[in-house]
């Protein structure tokens, strides 16, 4: 492994003040280095997607640092965190969030369009084996089809870093897995630094190092010795 | 307070801005309804009762001399009810302050007793007396203008002699609530008066001792007005009758009709639009509410709510909005309904107003605008009705959209992937694109609605000023005089030119058919008053035939080769049946007319006549002295004046007793522009708050529905990098297009409305012709696009606050 892609420092974020303050995260540190896979776990309320969205750019910190490289994300205001999304970020979401009016190689497109060094769509789309259907609408695709659309718009852009937010969440196991290989192939072929949130605990075992999360805090930290493949998974 | 219900308070609270934008539409709806059907009743209300107290009269009549001692006869024709015989005759005033002349209607008030017909109100002093030689009631406008009080005096030329008359009352009168002087087309109250004198006086001035020469008679209800008109015109007729007529043709009614003509036209137009575009805004807020809650009401239905419980707890929500734009409304419409009602007593006279405002009306405009409301949403709340619990709760299938191209055109990519996410949203609700562009386009066209008047009232100055009627004063004799009278005209001082023209008041029939004008005999190829054909180029008369208005030919349905029949009211028994011959241009009113005068059989003209003030008919002079058999006589002449005399021509027109009235035309056209563009700025204002509150209504809505529809797919793009521009432009390409769509539409709708308010605006008196400059279009688009500009920027702001951490992490 090489130089960390991510460093984050006591890194803190509360909602609400006085009574109703709620610590959604309470000093996390923690690198995150080149072409790593991560997985994070944990409960729900456990501040996983908190964590997610400040490295994503999403949210703001409320104390601590982030850096993304020599980026600090913490001290980047609204249009520098636009920027850094624009450039080095891939986002895949639980419901996939893609546009309804687009088809499948439209909603790639819409990325790349805007991209500094983007892979054409119809290679993203052939990553994730969906050249077939790329002239589709996502309500003429099925939800396994839809996140890989996701997929190949997060990865069209060649982020440096992937971040995914329980995207097998709404899928069954089948379809799953092909999601999990379109992941796994992006990080290996791509070198692509890739954070996978999931309530899955089978879908640690593909990942290089699991960080368990509890209370806002990293509570663990174990490095898989031997991954294993996708459709090896015990889902 | 029921759950629902709070649920119902706190979903208004959260919606109030959209609420309030539907509210204010609908206010714009309710007060349009108010204020027309308002001020039409209560200037309706006002006229009938001022009508009714002060007796004014059915039947009117004038004559050279008419015996008094016929008064008995006319009373006894069936339905007659009162009768009064009066001096009235045009004089001219001098007054102080005033360099030119004004001129006045004296009109006799009988002896000893109140008049049967057309009594006056005393508004200050009292009527004058017979004893007092010198005493005068005076119009109660003319006062103001002068401000006179009853002890002033001014002097007034009468039947060649100038006298001081002692002001002792000021009055108004039914009879003239619209008082316009000679030569003009708006009251001028400096320039124009009615004054009242005291019948044995003006017997004397006027040498008319027994003798009278205008009739106004009262009928009794359900009398046969044609009935008596046609047996008082054959008991007029050997005393110089010019024939009998009701009162549509009476000068003050027939102006108050118009507008009130124009009133109603204005309350079955303006406020159904509003009610639509409100009818359809609700239809959209509320069909996304349901949509958006549709978990909601699956739930509630689970938890036992009945349909239409369910049902009702949205159209309430509906019901709400719809009271808050009638409250709105009904506060605005009263406060602008009184204000438009005082406009009206200040433009007509009237001593009180009845401000006529009647529950029914809120209760109608109130039960329209819930009705438009709750019709907007009956499709969505019939679809609550049909939605299952289970269903409901389930999140709605995707929407499926659809290629705008086909499919061999995907590699063509002509437009950005934001650019085809506004395409496609847009196109894939074609009928909301459609109804969304037309209450845009509704905007614009209300706005060009209001603002073509100007262009067409220029148009109508124009041709009438600059084209047509060219002389700088127009004098009238007192009685006709021999062709010789132009002579002394040109040898008043500073006349530069003089051109005699000969008027007489004449009935035109075409069977059934009959048409009071005065014809108007002028020299060939004069050239300060021109009659012009429709293209606006001036027609020389020729030496026989006539020259009629289109309006004229229109009522009385004339097409070349008819024939009309000319009565000369002045010349009793002076019938001519004429023939029409056809004028070979094609054009249907454009007319050749042949002549016949007792046996003789005159030549054929041809005849067109673009006009927009009162009904015409022109001749040549030789021609209509000719048929009139009684030599070469003038009634006046068009004069052009050098400037820097008209102190003195001034001076000699007062003095000069065969001059009746002058009418000047620098001054009229100052006042009619004036008075025009005061009337025309009111309603501007008017018309462009509504139509920016209507432009504001329909896109701050569809933008604000298009965005919680998008909310999400938005904040994706906000997520994959897209700067906030990026992503507003999704939503303002596609409001951009509704709106551009939209101008054409308003455009053509602007024009055809326009059309509309100028139909109900033309009568006898008006035909003010149709002009729409580009300007006028652009100006109008441009305001909707300020108005849409704000709300796009309101909008806009809403999407920078879009909070994409818990946009993402929910389903839709």
């Amino acid at each position: 492994m090489s130089d960390p892609v991510f460093r984050s420092i006591n890194l803190t974020k509360i909602y609400g003040t006085g009574e109703v303050e709620v610590r959604a995260l309470d000093g996390v540190t923690m690198d995150l280095n080149e072409s790593e896979m991560v997985v994070l776990l944990g409960p729900s309320g456990s501040g996983k997607s908190t964590f997610l969205n400040i490295m994503g750019g999403l949210d703001q910190a409320s104390g601590g640092q982030v850096y993304y490289k020599d980026l600090e994300l913490t001290a980047c205001n609204e249009s520098q965190l636009t920027r850094y999304r624009r450039d080095h970020v891939g986002f895949v979401f639980q419901f996939y969030n893609l546009i309804p009016s687009l088809t499948a190689w439209e909603n790639v497109a819409l990325v790349t369009e805007v991209s500094r060094a983007p892979m054409t769509p119809d290679e993203a789309l052939a990553m994730v084996d969906l050249s077939d259907r790329a002239h589709h609408f996502p309500a003429q695709l099925s939800g396994g089809e839809q996140q890989r659309v996701a997929i190949a718009r997060a990865i069209a852009k060649k982020p440096e870093v992937l971040l995914c937010d329980e995207p097998t969440g709404a899928l069954d196991s089948k379809t799953g897995i092909i999601v999990l290989e379109a992941l796994d192939r992006i990080n290996q072929e791509l070198g692509t630094t890739t954070l996978v949130i999931t309530h899955n605990a089978g879908i640690q075992q593909i990942a290089h190092r699991v960080l368990f999360f509890k209370d806002g805090r990293i509570e663990q930290e174990r490095v898989n010795q031997n991954r294993l493949a996708p459709n090896e998974v015990d889902w | 307070m029921a759950m629902l219900d709070r649920k119902l308070s706190r979903d208004l609270v959260r919606l109030w801005a959209q609420g309030l934008a539907i509210a204010l539409v609908m206010a714009c709806g309710v007060a349009t309804i108010i204020i027309s059907v308002g001020a039409y009743r209560s200037l309706e209300e006002t006229r009938a009762a001022f009508y009714d107290r002060y007796r004014f009269a059915n039947i009117f009549a004038s004559a050279k001399r008419v015996p008094e001692s016929l008064k008995p006869e006319i009373a006894r024709i069936p339905a007659v009810g009162s009768v009064e015989m009066r001096i009235v005759k045009p004089v001219l005033l001098d007054m102080r302050a005033m360099q030119e002349p004004a001129s006045a209607l004296v009109v006799s008030l009988p002896q000893h007793r109140q008049s049967r017909v057309n009594r006056l109100y005393l508004r200050l002093g009292r009527l004058p007396s017979s004893r007092g030689r010198d005493e005068v009631a005076i119009a109660e406008r003319f006062a103001k203008a002068h401000n006179l009080r009853p002890g002033d005096r001014f002097d007034v030329i009468m039947n060649s002699r100038k006298r001081s008359l002692k002001i002792v009352g000021i009055v108004l009168s039914p009879e003239y609530i619209y008082a316009i002087g000679p030569g003009d087309m708006v009251p001028d109250d400096r320039r124009f008066a009615v004054i009242y004198m005291s019948q044995k006086v003006l017997h004397g001035i006027f040498d008319m001792q027994g003798v009278a020469n205008d009739i106004a008679i009262t009928t009794l209800r359900n009398a046969d007005e044609s009935m008596i008109i046609e047996r008082l015109d054959q008991l007029l007729r050997p005393y110089g009758g010019q024939g009998a007529h009701g009162r549509k043709d009476q000068m003050s009614h027939a102006f108050l009709d118009a507008e009130l003509q124009q009133l109603s036209g204005m309350s079955k137009v303006i406020p159904p639009i509003f009610l639509f575009v409100s009818a359809f805004l609700v239809n959209m807020i509320l069909s996304r509410l349901i949509t958006l809650e549709r978990q909601q009401i699956g739930l509630l239905k689970a938890l036992g709510y009945g349909g239409w419980a369910v049902g009702w707890h949205y159209a309430k929500f509906v019901v709400i909005i719809a009271l808050v734009g009638l409250v709105i409304g009904a506060a605005c419409g009263y406060w602008l309904g009184r204000e438009l009602t005082q406009l009206y007593a200040k433009f007509f006279s009237f001593p009180f107003l009845i401000f006529k405002q009647n529950a029914d009306l809120y209760l109608l405009a109130g039960g329209i605008t819930v009705a438009a409301a709750l019709l907007g949403t009956v499709k969505s709340i019939r679809s609550i009705g049909k939605l299952t619990p289970a269903v409901a709760m389930q999140p709605p299938s995707p929407v499926a959209y659809k290629s705008l191209l086909a499919t061999r055109f995907h590699s063509l990519h002509l437009f950005s992937q934001l650019t085809t996410m506004a395409l496609r949203h847009l196109f894939r609700w074609p009928f909301r694109l459609l109804l969304t562009s037309c209450g845009t386009a509704l905007s614009t066209a209300l706005l060009v609605t209001a603002m073509f008047t100007y262009d067409s009232v220029d148009f109508m100055i124009d041709t009438i000023f600059f084209r047509a009627d060219r002389q700088d004063a127009t004098i009238s004799f007192a009685s006709d005089k021999s062709q010789r009278a132009i002579e002394d005209v040109l040898h008043l001082p500073g006349v530069i030119r003089a051109e005699p023209f000969r008027v007489t008041p004449v009935k035109l029939r075409n069977q059934h058919r009959e048409v009071r004008l005065s014809i108007f005999g002028s020299r060939p190829g004069t050239r300060l008053n021109r009659v012009l054909d429709k293209d606006l180029q001036p027609i020389n008369l020729p030496p026989n035939g006539i020259v009629l208005s289109q309006r004229v030919a229109e009522k009385l349905r004339l097409r070349p080769g008819d024939g009309v029949e000319i009565e000369f009211l002045e010349k009793h028994g002076s019938l001519s049946s004429v023939p029409f011959v056809h004028s070979g241009s094609g054009y249907a009113t454009e007319f050749g007319v042949a002549q016949t005068v007792a046996s003789a059989t005159l030549p054929a003209v041809v005849g067109v006549a673009q006009n927009f003030v009162g009904l015409t008919a022109n001749m040549s002079l030789q021609g209509l002295n000719r048929l009139m058999g009684d030599g070469r006589q003038i009634s006046g002449a068009r004069i052009l004046i050098d400037r820097d005399q008209q102190p003195q021509l001034y001076r000699a027109i007062k003095s000069m007793p065969a001059i009746a009235s002058i009418a000047l035309q620098g001054l009229s056209y100052q006042k009619f522009r004036d008075t025009i563009e005061e009337n025309i700025a009111i309603m501007n204002r008017v018309y462009v708050a509504l139509a920016v509150i209507m432009a504001f209504g329909v896109i701050y809505n569809s933008a604000r529905i298009q965005l919680s529809e998008r909310a999400r797919e938005l904040a994706s793009l906000r997520v994959f990098g897209f700067t906030r521009a990026e992503v507003s432009r999704v939503l303002l390409t596609e409001l951009a297009i509704i709106i551009l769509l939209a101008q054409p539409l308003g455009w053509v709708l602007g024009y055809a409305f326009s059309w509309g308010v100028l139909k109900g605006f033309q009568s006898d008196l008006f035909r003010v012709p149709l002009v729409v400059h580009t300007s006028t279009f652009a100006t109008a688009s441009l305001i909707v696009l300020l108005a849409a500009a704000l709300s796009a920027l309101i909008v806009r702001r809403r999407i920078n606050q879009l909070d994409l951490v818990s946009v993402l992490k929910t389903r839709e």
